[in-house]
């Protein structure tokens, strides 16, 4: 995948990703028009589909809804790239199969207006801007099958399946 | 090598005699755990997984506790779905407007999490167990419907941070102090990934709602879990009110720890955190001249007896200043009836506080006491995110309930010596 990138900082929160004010709503269209409002209002109508959104360290920390990697992924995000991930953010964006990669220096030195390549399989952002490359960590093998069967319910509906068979 | 209690609860709930950091395990859970704001999304997940019925009726718990008593008429239409399927299931803790409470301060009393045991809820404050010796963590709606499905859950063990707090706890100090104060060491993430375990005199000799109020904010500094080894004061704690039996789990002796940290207690006072993170803590004597619009007491970390029975020692008699809106909110139906018991409800009303039923209410933004642009709060709540209570131009400090009841007074931020 290929997009322009969105660059934030430190410690963005649930709360600047999806203020609370939306989730009295789980339905992922309505709550994309809202998508980062509290840290750049007119987010939601820059946002294209396919664009990249790239953060310094801790990346969706605070609460535990789900309603933010799911408003990032419905706001067309194609991938979140951050040096790190609050940790309830991380397992969410796995379990709905939000593409993540953890790279401190590919968070350090990509900025906003970029145009960046990303290889999920093996990891690896090229910085089209800047000809760099980075490489993020691969995920470790439990978590990348989750992820190849779509997210935890595909995973679990797989191992329900194969415990039948 | 030993193992520390985090270690010990995943190997034991995993079926393994060892457990190491950064292993990918699968492990039962306990008790699972949902809100009106992740249940519904948890729900419409588990239909989709195709299994007929929940795991165990008796292992969930379902608290319509955000937006409730509802706000509108979309969190209705939430609280409604979640009603509907703790019916279809007959899940047996489903706790209705009137049985409710702000759910960690609900599920501890009610005995439906006990030391030992694995706790997921989707909410991140779950870590507020581990105040009783369980391994408790927030996850997603996702997880949480899996495990609804399954009874169990994927974890990457955690490495594990050791902090001791040495002394003696100083006037006006509590569990809240202490741990807004190590997070201001440490950063927001500065235990992230990890377990934290809690140790030294101080510790030993805090209350059940202090230990509450200090594993509460856990997640505020990253952290997978917060712990304290039980103790006599859990035992007593839990032994009257456990739904279950259980079985406590203590800390190897030769337990190894990514990191220990020491804090000399007698050096700590009442913390106050500036907007807008829980990391910005300044000691009370160190504030300076705050002006206050709202106060709230209340929220999962401080809607327990003890915060409101320190309230209104410091409110009996005083009134709320001309110029700020003061907000108590009880944590539980029983804490309301207790405070109405000990005459605490009277002091509050006295001195022209407004006094809720249980809600999570303003302390994410919700209702029951939004703020306006430009209107500053000092809370007794967990988070002082941008927009956190309200218009993203409003502000939130965070302190304990002490700190609160004597600023409600003075209008200003400012220590209970200041108003008494």
């Amino acid at each position: 995948m290929q997009g322009h990138v969105w660059k934030f900082g430190n410690d963005i929160d649930t709360d600047a990703i999806i203020p609370a004010r939306y989730l009295n709503t789980s339905d992922p269209a309505e709550l994309a028009k809202h998508l980062m409002e509290d840290a750049d209002e007119s987010f939601p109508s820059k946002v294209k589909a396919g664009d990249i959104i790239v953060a310094l360290k801790n990346f969706g920390c605070g609460s535990s809804r789900e309603h933010a990697p799911i408003a990032i992924k419905a706001g067309g995000v194609a991938c979140v790239i951050a040096h790190s991930f609050a940790r309830i953010f991380y397992r969410n964006a796995i379990n709905i199969g939000l593409p993540i990669l953890e790279s401190p220096e590919a968070a350090e030195k990509i900025e906003q207006g970029h145009e960046v390549r990303v290889d999920l399989a093996s990891g690896t952002i090229e910085n089209l801007s800047t000809g760099e490359v980075y490489q993020a960590a691969p995920f470790p093998p439990f978590m990348q099958t989750i992820m190849d069967k779509g997210g935890l319910i595909g995973y679990v509906k797989w191992r329900l399946e194969s415990e039948k068979s | 090598m030993g193992m520390t209690i985090a270690e010990k609860i995943l190997a034991r709930h995993a079926g393994k005699d060892v457990v190491r950091p950064g292993e990918l395990i699968t492990a039962r859970i306990d008790m699972v755990l949902g809100n009106d704001i992740t249940s519904p999304l948890a729900i419409s997940e588990f239909k989709k997984i195709g299994v007929d019925r929940v795991f165990d009726k008796d292992r969930i718990a379902l608290v319509p506790d955000h937006f409730t008593p509802n706000k509108d008429i979309k969190s209705a239409e939430q609280s409604k779905l979640l009603r509907e399927f703790a019916r279809e299931h007959q899940i047996t803790y489903y706790f209705e407007v009137g049985r409710m409470g702000i759910e960690h301060a609900l599920l501890p009393e009610e005995g439906l999490a006990l030391p030992g045991e694995i706790i997921i809820g989707a909410d991140s404050h779950t870590c507020t167990y581990g105040a009783l010796g369980a391994l408790s963590t927030g996850v997603g709606s996702t997880d949480m419907a899996a495990a609804m499905a399954l009874g169990e859950a994927w974890f990457k063990v955690p490495s594990t941070l050791k902090f001791i707090f040495n002394g003696k706890l100083q006037p006006w100090v509590s569990g809240k102090d202490l741990i807004l104060y190590l997070i201001g060491k440490i950063g927001v993430d500065g235990a992230l990934y990890r377990s934290m375990e809690f140790w030294g005199e101080i510790i030993s000799s805090l209350s059940m709602d202090s230990r509450l109020a200090m594993c509460n904010m856990a997640i505020e500094a990253g952290a997978k879990c917060g712990i304290i080894e039980p103790d006599e004061i859990t035992l007593d704690y839990v032994t009257a009110r456990a739904k279950r039996s259980f079985e406590p789990v203590y800390a190897d002796k030769d337990a190894e720890y990514e990191k220990v940290y020491t804090f000399n207690g007698d050096e700590i006072e009442p913390q106050v955190a500036f907007p807008h993170l829980p990391e910005n803590t300044r000691g009370i004597s160190e504030v300076g001249e705050v002006r206050l619009d709202q106060v709230v007491i209340g929220s999962c970390t401080n809607g327990r007896m003890e915060d409101l029975r320190i309230a209104a020692e410091i409110l009996r008699g005083k009134k709320v200043h001309r110029d700020v809106r003061l907000l108590i909110i009880p944590g539980t139906q029983n804490i309301v009836r207790q405070a109405m018991r000990e005459g605490l409800l009277d002091i509050f009303i006295a001195a022209e506080a407004v006094v809720s039923t249980p809600t999570c209410g303003p302390c994410l933004g919700g209702h029951m006491g939004i703020l306006a642009n430009g209107e500053r709060a000092l809370a007794t709540t967990n988070r002082n995110f941008v927009g956190r209570m309200g218009h993203p131009g409003s502000e939130v400090y965070l302190s304990n309930p002490a700190i609160a009841a004597a600023s409600a007074i003075a209008g200003k931020i400012c220590a209970p010596g200041e108003v008494a």
